[in-house]
């Protein structure tokens, strides 16, 4: 897994569970309604398994690890 | 200036163009095949349904290598509510349309083609209807016509191909890009209906005729014309005030619809409505519309019923537009209505940044692009915005 790696929402899917603003607090904010926010920017190595963990925690697999294309907000 | 060309042929108010006085004027559309993708690229065409995005690179896209039949979307949905150029062009030259669905198509080699049309537009519906079954060409013949809800967010591209695809008309999460996995699956090419006569045009006359083009505007609010409009493109805006009938005080400008930008008029004046070049300015087109807002209108309160209608247009699929959208549009209006005050002026600074790029589609980014421009140009009513119910200070009244 390369530091090209971004993290990217469904929006659609996204209920604002926020479980991924609970297991990965560096890199997800949650705006005023409870959806996420993400930081800008690409994932530091050290947060990858933190990433990793919380894409398999989303209830409703929203949220997904991908290859920089576009940078998710 | 105006300059007709899409609109070129019998008065408009004599109603669908016959095929007969459209092969008259015109002659039947050239078979030119994939040659086309490369004439319609050096003419420089851009789409004309609000992104600008150029047609000929968009063809190429969805030419390169898929062993399955495209699907060409026409796509005549125009959601945005005070266009009209999509239904006049559709009600008034159906076959100028028609003409460039099936060049579209043969370009791809496909004889898949849906037309999408607004369900409230029913003269542009009658008329393409009736145009369909005049036409000779299988593809044509067999073409589906699909009605779209008269909902904002219906003409939007993903939305256009998930009601083409399966009857519902809310925009899908990307990837997959439409030009793999559009309609049914197949690679979908969704090109709005002025795009496509532009196109029947460039077909016959070639892409150095084409030259800058024209654009189809539609001019609304403080001009005793409104309507459409077609004028070459580069026209001032200044011109199309004057064409459009306008001669109250203009103190501002919103251009490009309700996805488009508010500009205070003395700086609006000169711009030219031409797509690439408003873009390259950070401005756009949109879809066309050029509205105008007299002296004694209020940006504020302008804004906030636009923002009103467009939170009220979220297809609620996604949060930050959903919610977003409805508090800035709360915002705007509590300061429209109660007056200025600091905490909504900072709510809408920091929310309208938080909402931008967080849809599946751009309707949110649409919106705060409006919101973010009235900020700027109305930023001295914003900050200074009376309360509406309270009457303009009056005399004193005078006691015994």
């Amino acid at each position: 897994m390369s530091a090209k790696a971004q993290l990217a929402i469904d929006r659609i899917r996204c209920d604002g569970h926020a479980l991924c603003a609970e297991l990965l607090p560096e890199l997800v904010r949650l705006d005023d309604w409870g959806y996420p926010i993400i930081a800008p920017g690409p994932i530091p190595d050290h947060l990858l398994a933190h990433v990793q963990n919380a894409v398999t925690a989303c209830p409703v697999l929203a949220l997904a690890l991908k290859r920089a294309e576009k940078p998710a907000r | 200036m105006i300059e007709e060309r899409l609109l070129a042929g019998p008065d408009l108010s004599r109603g669908p163009e016959s095929l007969a006085s459209h092969m008259q004027r015109l002659g039947p559309p050239p078979s030119i095949g994939p040659a086309l993708i490369d004439v319609v690229e050096r003419s420089g065409l851009t789409g004309r349904g609000g992104a600008a995005f150029p047609v000929g690179a968009k063809w190429r896209a969805i030419a390169r290598g898929h062993a399955e039949q495209p699907v060409v979307v026409v796509n005549g949905a125009e959601g945005e509510p005070q266009s009209l150029k999509d239904q006049v062009l559709m009600t008034a030259r159906p076959h100028l349309v028609l003409d460039g669905a099936i060049l579209a198509a043969r370009a791809l080699r496909t004889s898949r083609i849906a037309v999408v049309i607004g369900e409230s537009k029913r003269a542009a519906l009658t008329s393409i209807s009736a145009a369909l079954a005049e036409r000779p060409e299988p593809e044509l013949r067999h073409a589906r016509i699909v009605m779209a809800p008269t909902r904002y967010v219906a003409g939007e591209s993903s939305a256009v191909v998930h009601l083409a695809g399966s009857g519902i008309a809310l925009p899908t999460t990307r990837p997959p890009s439409m030009h793999e996995a559009g309609v049914d699956g197949r690679p979908t090419l969704v090109q709005n209906v002025e795009s496509l006569a532009h196109v029947a045009q460039i077909a016959r006359f070639g892409a150095g005729w084409f030259g800058a083009g024209t654009v189809l505007i539609t001019a609304v609010g403080a001009v005793s014309a409104p309507g459409v409009l077609e004028v070459g493109s580069g026209t001032s805006v200044r011109e199309v005030f004057e064409a459009a009938g306008g001669t109250r005080d203009t103190r501002a400008i919103l251009l490009g619809g309700y996805f488009g930008a508010w500009v205070g008029a003395a700086q609006a004046w000169d711009l030219p409505l031409d797509p690439v070049a408003l873009r390259d300015r950070g401005l756009t087109l949109g879809c066309g519309v050029v509205g105008f807002l007299h002296d004694a209108g209020c940006g504020v309160c302008e804004t906030a019923r636009i923002m009103g209608y467009l939170a009220s247009e979220s297809s609620a699929q996604c949060g930050p537009c959903f919610f977003g959208l409805r508090a800035l549009a709360d915002a705007t209006s509590r300061i429209g209505q109660r007056g200025s005050n600091t905490e909504d002026l900072v709510r809408l600074d920091r929310w309208s940044k938080e909402v931008a790029g967080r849809g599946a589609c751009r309707h949110p980014d649409g919106a705060v692009m409006l919101l973010r421009s009235a900020l700027a140009v109305f930023a001295e009513e914003f900050a200074n915005h009376a309360p509406h119910w309270r009457a303009a200070p009056s005399q004193p009244r005078r006691i015994a």
